[in-house]
């Protein structure tokens, strides 16, 4: 058992380190692959160089982020497979559409076009090449879209059925898979947080070459279509995520629980603004969930339902199965520990199945299917030994929720305010604290990729157990493989993607720092 | 519509191997030491790497789609084989981009070699992982290990976990033939894509060495796979070794034995012709074209006429077939709908092929502009 755990911990390392990578580097593919086609865009209306300039400077950061981003990001699709085996056959009919489609539809485009874009400036006419770099920046948004739905349906799993006799899950409709409403709002929430981060991106490269006091008109001009697509990606953001607010607390009320520390909920629920978790609480006990905390009351009923007096359920609610309308009425809710013995049965059904098909009772098979398929959303609590272990880790949930929302709405000011001074230089040229702006907005770049990854964190970490939400737990979804394996692959990747962020940072500065020294308002070659 | 995805997942992984020219071109970098050869052959394949990649993680994501039971054993199972290769390619997708900036704190040479480790590994080890689906594997699967509260897994692989289908010489012969394959293609393409008269001249002289390697191989591997027994199943699902199975399948779809004459003879017209003219260039194209045709007809043999494709030699009863390995019907028409898209892919990217490699590959434009590897 003890071999067990160990091997499901470093998977699940494995994955998460894999993922932070990967997503260290795709919101600026995202985000920079919007602005340097929109820079294109007017260097072909204006048919000005200083503007083909401008795109060039950042489409070259642009091509060393992608590469980095494609190498970390063919392990996350075959880790499915050689980390998790069960997983890839129990959901293999759903999850792996798609992922062929991603293939199909994004991944072809991306490559076709990113090579025009780079290398067709004199092989193909203008008009194509444009059409090239924008073909490559909506490649990337497709296979955004196409993994986030893979994800979203691992969180909501939906337009599917259990087949008892394959023991898996199959799809019956691939349009509730592709537009269920956890796929839509994940996929706007995480493209328009990744314009954000481009737009802060830009923003504090800029801010550096102006405190380096080099090449003032590009930044100028940089800094008017990153400010703009920064703003236009947080407003779109926040307004996505009240989405996610109330799909997750509809769909994954355990996570919402865990994201504001709520262990007993209430009516008309308070929302933390800022808060300090007490570490040595744990669902059951007396003590109190905070040590310091400041409330904004009817906050959360309001953020999960868009009713601010509508019963939040908290983590012990939730276990025990309690929940009430807004009459204050109890709400007919299953405790876990029954969800747990109702999982089991389901198992010891699936087992009679198997028995039924050996003896080729066709009778029997078709009522235990049909009375697997009546309560399957119970199936994954039958792998639970105690209800606590449907809690995810609150503490990191919570923190990382509220760096989150809190850096969120800086960027929102911050982005709003390199709005206006992109198109009132003067007002930070002539400014005394101009210097301390420009550090403001290297130091806002940081900020950004901690704000996108507590995002993924928050998502991530709040649905544990689950692999798939409800019906398959981590511990059961893995490969059949020693710790010892994985924990070699897990170190070999630390170091090789390590070395490579190393190499990347090293690159993309040095390339800022040497052309930055160049005149940007001029064509080289 | 097993059957026509098997036949997109033998189209996916026929322009696979295909596009592993690129790994046997940089496999051919330890042959250049001038710096001005080494970029134009370096920036010729980094024009069209991402093709290769994009392919293989389509291939993957197209097998998981269709067929999950084989990303579920094979992946899950032969984890050192598969790792190796991944590691391989992650190597390779920043080497190029990155090789000749500035403040590449490793050096160039650094980026080369492992564009030199991808050039090797990758083909050898994708040639082993192919051939494990003609020559079996160490596994077993029971679905209903899912029931199991204490996590066993469904596919249960032997210790080695791949190790031991590196080290198994009908695995590693068909490795290396791809190996060679891939700078065979390499050359055509190169001769093809680069006008430089040095490395035009020493291109042909790699192409005849190593097409001089790859046909032995070819014709060798070959009688292997003819002389090997196979997995064969009955209509009710049953499973069991059919000695000379594959040759009886070329025997049996004598439309798959035609075009893979068709093909090799194609590959060997392209390797010949450009062998003997010295201003013929387009070889790239019967031999590519051949390659194609080639290994969709290997995976034909492979996986229809009731052939389990992936052979388990420790219980036949756990071989995996087109039929119990699939996803389930409704999912594999929905990805049909999708595969109607795939001409129009192809159209596009032979198009975008087309405009970029008109006018080919010369030192003077590596000088003349700010992107190169």
């Amino acid at each position: 058992m003890e071999e067990l755990i160990n091997v499901v911990d470093w998977s699940r390392a494995q994955f998460a380190l894999t993922a932070i990578y990967h997503w260290l580097f795709v919101p600026l593919t995202l985000g920079l692959g919007i602005i340097v086609a929109v820079m294109e865009t007017i260097y072909l209306k204006t048919k000005s160089e200083k503007w083909l300039a401008t795109t060039k400077f950042w489409m070259t950061i642009f091509g060393v982020n992608f590469a980095i981003g494609v190498a970390t990001g063919i392990i996350l699709e075959f880790e499915f497979g050689t980390n998790w085996s069960n997983y890839s056959w129990f959901v293999g009919d759903i999850f792996g559409a798609p992922l062929a489609v991603e293939g199909i539809l994004a991944f072809f485009m991306e490559s076709t076009f990113i090579a025009v874009m780079f290398f067709g400036w004199k092989k193909v006419s203008p008009k194509f090449h444009l059409a090239a770099t924008w073909l490559t920046a909506i490649g990337a948004s497709l296979s955004a879209l196409w993994i986030l739905v893979a994800n979203a349906w691992m969180q909501y799993p939906t337009g599917c059925e259990f087949n008892p006799a394959t023991m898996r899950n199959e799809m019956t409709s691939f349009a509730a898979v592709a537009l269920s409403p956890m796929a839509m709002s994940k996929f706007f929430h995480t493209v328009l947080s990744a314009w954000t981060l481009g737009g802060a991106f830009v923003c504090g490269v800029c801010g550096w070459m102006l405190l380096k006091k080099r090449n003032y008109d590009h930044c100028q001009r940089s800094l008017k279509i990153g400010a703009w697509v920064g703003v236009i990606g947080i407003v779109l953001t926040m307004i996505t995520g009240d989405t996610s607010a109330i799909t997750v607390a509809k769909y994954q009320p355990m996570k919402l629980a865990a994201m504001e520390g709520l262990y007993k909920g209430d009516h008309g629920q308070s929302i933390v603004a800022f808060g300090i978790l007490n570490p040595g609480k744990q669902p059951f006990d007396d003590k109190d969930p905070y040590l310091f905390d400041i409330s904004i009351p009817y906050g959360l009923s309001f953020l999960a339902t868009h009713d601010y007096k509508a019963f939040v359920p908290g983590i012990e609610d939730i276990i025990n199965g309690v929940s009430y309308d807004n009459e204050g009425n109890p709400v007919n809710t299953v405790s876990y520990a029954e969800r747990m013995e109702r999982g089991r049965q389901l198992q010891e059904m699936l087992s009679q199945y198997g028995s039924a098909m050996n003896n080729g009772s066709a009778v029997a098979q078709d009522s235990l299917k049909a009375a697997i398929n009546a309560d399957f959303k119970n199936f994954g609590y039958g792998y639970l030994d105690k209800p606590e272990e449907a809690v995810p880790n609150v503490a990191l949930t919570f923190y990382t929720f509220h760096f989150m929302v809190t850096v969120g709405g800086y960027l929102l000011a911050f982005l709003l305010l390199a709005l206006l001074f992109a198109y009132k230089p003067k007002i930070v040229d002539n400014a005394k604290w101009k210097k301390w702006w420009y550090i403001l907005a290297i130091i806002t770049v940081p900020l950004t990729y901690l704000c996108s990854a507590s995002g993924w964190i928050v998502a991530e970490v709040g649905r544990q157990p689950w692999t798939i939400q409800d019906l398959m737990p981590n511990k059961v979804a893995i490969s059949d493989l020693s710790a010892g394996y994985v924990q070699v692959t897990f170190w070999i990747f630390a170091v090789v993607f390590t070395a490579l962020l190393i190499a990347d940072i090293g690159i993309i500065c040095k390339q800022i720092s040497k052309k930055s020294q160049t005149d940007l308002d001029t064509v080289n070659d | 519509m097993q059957n026509y995805w098997w036949l997109i997942m033998s189209v996916l992984g026929a322009l696979l191997v295909f596009l592993l020219m690129v790994q046997g071109g940089q496999s051919m970098l330890i042959h250049y030491t001038k710096p001005d050869k080494r970029a134009l052959l370096i920036n010729s394949m980094g024009r069209k790497w991402e093709l290769t990649y994009t392919t293989l993680v389509t291939f993957g994501g197209a097998f998981f789609a269709s067929f999950p039971l084989f990303y579920s054993t094979s992946f899950g199972g032969a984890y050192w084989l598969w790792m190796l290769i991944l590691f391989s390619f992650v190597i390779q997708a920043i080497s190029y981009e990155y090789r000749s900036k500035p403040g590449n704190i490793y050096g160039s040479r650094f980026y080369d070699t492992l564009l030199l480790i991808n050039g090797i590994v990758g083909p050898v080890l994708l040639g082993v992982a192919v051939a494990t689906m003609f020559f079996g594997a160490e596994f077993t699967v029971t679905k209903s290990n899912i029931l199991n509260v204490q996590g066993s897994s469904i596919s249960q692989w032997g210790p080695k976990h791949g190790i031991e289908a590196i080290f198994c010489w009908r695995n590693l012969l068909f490795g290396v033939m791809v190996f060679f394959l891939a700078r065979t293609l390499a050359s055509l393409y190169f001769i093809n894509n680069i006008d430089d008269e040095e490395v035009n001249a020493s291109q042909r002289h790699l192409l005849l060495v190593n097409a001089g390697v790859f046909v032995p191989l070819f014709v060798a591997v070959v009688v292997v796979i003819l002389t090997s027994a196979g997995v064969g199943y009955d209509d009710s699902g049953n499973a069991q070794w059919v000695a000379y199975k594959y040759l009886h399948n070329f025997l049996s779809m004598w439309w798959a034995l035609v075009i893979l004459l068709i093909g090799v003879v194609m590959v060997l017209f392209g390797i010949g012709k450009t062998l003997m003219k010295g201003d013929y260039k387009q070889g790239i194209w019967p031999a590519g074209i051949g390659t194609v045709l080639v290994v969709m007809t290997l995976f034909w043999v492979v996986g229809y006429n009731n052939t389990a494709y992936l052979p388990s030699l420790l219980d036949v009863q756990s071989s995996l077939t087109l039929r119990n390995s699939s996803s389930s019907e409704f999912t594999l028409t929905v990805m049909s709908v999708v595969s109607i898209l795939v001409p129009f892919v192809l159209a596009y990217i032979a198009y975008c092929w087309y405009k970029m490699d008109r006018r080919k590959l010369t030192s003077d434009e590596l000088n003349n502009t700010d992107h190169k590897y």
